[in-house]
């Protein structure tokens, strides 16, 4: 019916070819729908790019500049080994968060794909990225990349300096340590390439006389000989470790603080991602999926575009069953995309059990609640809230529970009426970051005495600690200068020592 | 508002820097690698990269994580059997399709290999670098045989036989012209005024013999301006440029009696390369003739003097013998480039000896244009050793050395080049 009416409009190109002015047009439209369904954006930049810039990108962590590190180097070998030989398809896209927004298009991609790509990347991603809580208080599109630029060039300096082998020790160190360098709860400040400068030296200045104070030992034994609880230190534990480094490790140069620095706000610009993955990807793909229909109902694309785009899309929010070959788990996108799909149609089309789950949503307006629930929560608040009984009976969905004492694995809870919450509760939890990675935090600090520094890895679940503990540690002492010591505190309270790594050599990075 | 950007032509080759260090970084294992992709190469295959494989928990970054164990409790898609509260056998670890824990993929994948290609200049810098060889040479691989002349331009002086006569002339009427203008530009002034004096005054008056002796002045000052004058003189200038000679053989000859084991054989196929590397990088089109010899030689193909194994005494004039019917047959017409190499373990037949000093210094080494002797041997020269060393003085274009390992090699490449490049 909508077809017979829009005869009249001007279909656009259908080849499969791309041309620019193709994507412009593509382009244009795309824009004209997403503003009319209100999505705030940053504006878009596209940036058309080849095969071997996309790979170039995969490296440095998607950001089109970066500091010089060995291991990019490694990640662009493999990611170029499994592309030659067509083990894997590149990403047809990658978006960076940013402002404007940096969408970089693949040369190889169709003119379809490319429609998608602006849609998914340029229209969903973009305004997940200014809407989202996350994304807000954490990362700062404005400066990122001027602060790439000085963070490379520091590096860089650094490396003329103290040469490539020295600062390449020290930021393996830190990339061991990056997981644990974000602030999970406090707001960082805001970056900016003015004020970095400006305030570097000064700040490396500062910093360099806090830690001597933090070590100045002599004049309180001698004054106060009769006080003997010393003041623990740190007063809280610290969860950002590299953020303790940064400030308190007594050995390190203010240049290797600097650096500290640098990782530990490139982790911090990267965390929001790894929290939101369900949410930003299904968002995304329920935009191009609702971009592009619009547009086809305006009759604007030809049934041929309509049909790659079709397929494309199918094989992205593809869910495989968990006895399927190519099952790795739930497929974000597939999750998201149907979450979203369902709470628009919860919106729209409320049934009694909707109702009865979701008597908030039910029957309000959709953009309103997307607006909402987008900007307000991350994957695991989202599917705590979200998830309804009819994408659980959609996926059916299962638990599993595989406890280390048990001889067998027990089906904890299934898509039905008494286990919904249940699943629901367990899924929410396989997106908490707090559950995923362990919980490891600076615990003390033998200020007095030999120096030491203890972290407390607190048990979740009676999961151990795996990976390999032995060379992280030892990059932690190689931060820290003197030993490190790693604790485990389990449910029950009690708390064991996993491993102490002692440093040998105590100025060993001074002198080297 | 929007923009579109082509970014296709930007700079490549971003990652050029992180590659290197990866590189440099994991030096000893690529080293490794490449050692023993030596072994199964062909010496002419040099031009190609390699592909390298490095265990992949070498190169591992380290990180926290949860490790097996514990309670693990996961959602599943695609529940086709279970309900609540079913108890099922563990599946096999690593299998179950996927079913394990979230972990278990990523740790299967972390025990591949990682592979990687070497181009080419990648590949030999590394190779090089276990010859220690250093940056000069392997910089400077241009060598210097011939020279041809070729013109360049014109110079003020030279021989009589190259001067240039156009060129001369033509700048000796330019220098006649410039010198006589003024004289003629004035001399024409004075020929209207006479013209002008004659019609007023006639013929004889004193203002126009004034005039005509002026005039006479002008052309004899101007006639006496040299027709030529050395400085006119331009000869044709030809200068000698170097020019590449395009082909050149090179001789493998090696000992394959029972005492050249495996080991003493790569050594000796690293030596061969090297030589052959060197000179691809002078000559358009070489030849490799392989001799390998035990009692008797006899001229076979890269293969078969590799990896075929002989037995019994040594005669190693037998070798040379061919190599110098086959120079004679092939190669004596002045358009080849002759190289030799020999690699030995020295255990030669005890009277053989002087005869092969006499066969290379009177017989061989006129012809070529370097002759390189390796001796494989950890312990004291051989017989052969104290032959060849009485030839070492008398002939510039022969060079011997010891070799108990690799490194050793590259002194009789440091002799090679010091005497092309001094």
């Amino acid at each position: 019916m909508k077809r017979a009416t829009s005869k009249k409009v001007k279909q656009l190109p259908a080849t499969s070819e791309w041309t620019f002015e193709a994507i412009d047009a593509y382009h244009t439209e795309i824009a004209r729908v997403a503003a009319n369904f209100d999505l705030d954006t940053y504006p878009a930049q596209i940036e058309l790019i080849t095969s071997e810039q996309m790979m170039d990108a995969y490296a440095s962590v998607g950001m089109p500049v970066n500091y010089h590190h060995w291991s990019f180097g490694k990640h662009f070998l493999s990611t170029e080994k499994s592309y030659r030989r067509g083990q894997m398809g590149l990403a047809y896209e990658i978006v960076i968060n940013s402002n404007p927004c940096i969408a970089y298009l693949m040369e190889e991609n169709t003119l379809t794909m490319q429609a998608l790509v602006i849609a998914h990347a340029a229209y969903g991603h973009n305004s997940f990225f200014k809407g989202n809580y996350l994304f807000r208080t954490w990362t700062n599109a404005d400066a990122i990349i001027d602060y790439l630029v000085f963070a490379r060039n520091y590096i860089a300096q650094c490396e003329e300096r103290h040469g490539e082998e020295e600062v390449e020790l020290l930021l393996d160190s830190c990339h061991a340590l990056m997981n644990l360098g974000v602030d999970r709860y406090k707001r960082p400040p805001k970056l900016s390439l003015a004020k970095e400068k400006l305030r570097q030296e000064e700040r490396t200045e500062y910093l360099q006389s806090q830690v001597n104070e933090l070590w100045r030992t002599l004049p309180v034994h001698d004054a106060r000989p009769g006080k003997v609880a010393a003041p623990r230190f740190p007063p809280e534990p610290e969860e950002n470790l590299l953020y303790f480094v940064e400030k308190h490790a007594p050995l390190l140069e203010p240049w290797q603080r600097e650096v500290v620095r640098i990782v530990r706000k490139v982790a911090q610009y990267f965390f929001p991602q790894r929290q939101t993955q369900v949410m930003n990807e299904g968002w995304a793909c329920f935009w191009h999926y609702t971009l592009i229909n619009k547009l086809y109902d305006e009759g604007l694309l030809a049934d041929s575009f309509m049909l790659e785009f079709l397929q494309s899309h199918t094989n992205v929010v593809y869910q495989p069953s968990y006895n399927d070959r190519w099952y790795s788990g739930i497929n974000p996108y597939a999750l998201g995309f149907a979450m979203w799909q369902d709470i628009k149609r919860i919106c729209e089309d409320p049934t009694e059990e909707d109702r009865a789950w979701f008597p908030d949503i039910a029957g309000s307006d959709w953009r309103e609640t997307f607006d909402f629930a987008m900007k307000n929560f991350k994957d695991e608040s989202f599917v705590a809230q979200y998830l309804s009984p009819k994408i659980m009976r959609d996926f059916r969905m299962f638990a599993i529970l595989d406890a280390e004492h048990e001889a067998k694995l027990k089906v904890s809870a299934i898509h039905d009426e008494t286990g919904y919450r249940r699943v629901r509760e367990i899924l929410s939890d396989q997106y908490n970051l707090g559950s995923r990675e362990p919980n490891i935090q600076v615990w003390n600090v033998d200020l007095r005495g030999d120096r030491s520094l203890t972290l407390r890895h607190q048990q979740y679940r009676k999961r151990p600690l795996g990976g390999s503990i032995d060379e992280v540690m030892k990059h932690m002492a190689r931060l820290w200068g003197f030993t490190v010591r790693l604790e485990t505190q389990h449910e029950d309270g009690s708390v064991e020592l996993v491993q102490e790594t002692r440093l040998e050599k105590r100025r060993g990075q001074a002198e080297n | 508002m929007t923009r579109i950007i082509d970014r296709r032509f930007d700079s490549k080759k971003k990652s050029a820097v992180n590659r290197q260090r990866f590189m440099r970084r994991f030096k000893q294992q690529i080293r490794r690698a490449v050692n023993d992709a030596i072994q199964d190469r062909s010496i002419r295959d040099l031009d190609n990269g390699e592909q390298i494989t490095i265990p992949s928990k070498d190169l591992s970054e380290p990180q926290f994580q949860h490790g097996r164990g514990g309670i693990w409790e996961q959602v599943f898609s695609g529940n086709d059997q279970f309900a609540s509260g079913d108890l099922i056998n563990r599946p096999p670890s690593g299998g179950g399709g996927g079913r394990g824990q979230g972990k278990a993929s990523n740790e299967g994948e972390g025990e591949d290999d990682f592979v990687f290609h070497l181009s080419r200049e990648e590949f030999l810098d590394i190779f090089f670098d276990d010859l220690a060889l250093p940056n000069l040479v392997r910089t400077q691989l241009a060598r210097i045989t011939d020279y041809k002349t070729q013109r360049a331009g014109f110079t003020s002086d030279g021989s009589p036989a190259n001067i240039n006569i156009v060129r001369s002339l033509r700048g000796a009427l330019g220098r006649r012209l410039a010198l006589g203008s003024p004289f003629s530009a004035r001399l024409r002034e004075l020929q209207k005024e006479l013209d002008k004096v004659i019609e007023e005054s006639g013929e004889d008056c004193e203002e126009a013999l004034k005039l005509k002796d002026e005039i006479g002045r002008l052309r004899a000052k101007i006639e006496a301006i040299p027709f030529i004058d050395s400085f006119d003189l331009r000869y044709n200038n030809r200068i000698r440029v170097p020019k590449p000679t395009t082909q050149a053989v090179m001789f493998c000859v090696m000992d394959v009696s029972g005492s050249m084991d495996e080991e003493k054989k790569a050594t000796a196929k690293r030596f061969f390369m090297l030589l052959y590397l060197f000179l691809t990088r002078t000559y358009e089109h070489i030849d490799v003739v392989f001799i390998r010899h035990h009692t008797v030689a006899k001229e076979v193909d890269e293969e078969e003097f590799f990896h075929s194994r002989e037995s019994g005494g040594t005669v190693v004039s037998s070798a040379l013998k061919l190599m110098h019917e086959v120079i004679a047959e092939r190669y004596a017409h002045g358009t080849w480039n002759i190289y030799g190499a020999q690699a030995s373990d020295g255990d030669n037949w005890d009277n053989d000896s002087p005869i092969c000093r006499e066969l290379l210094g009177s017989q061989i080494l006129p012809w070529c244009q370097y002759f390189a002797y390796i001796e494989i041997t950890p312990g004291e020269p051989q017989n052969l050793w104290r032959e060849y060393e009485k030839l070492s003085g008398e002939h510039k274009n022969f060079a011997l050395q010891r070799i108990e390992e690799p490194a050793d090699i590259y002194p009789v490449f440091r002799e090679l080049f010091k005497k092309n490049f001094v």
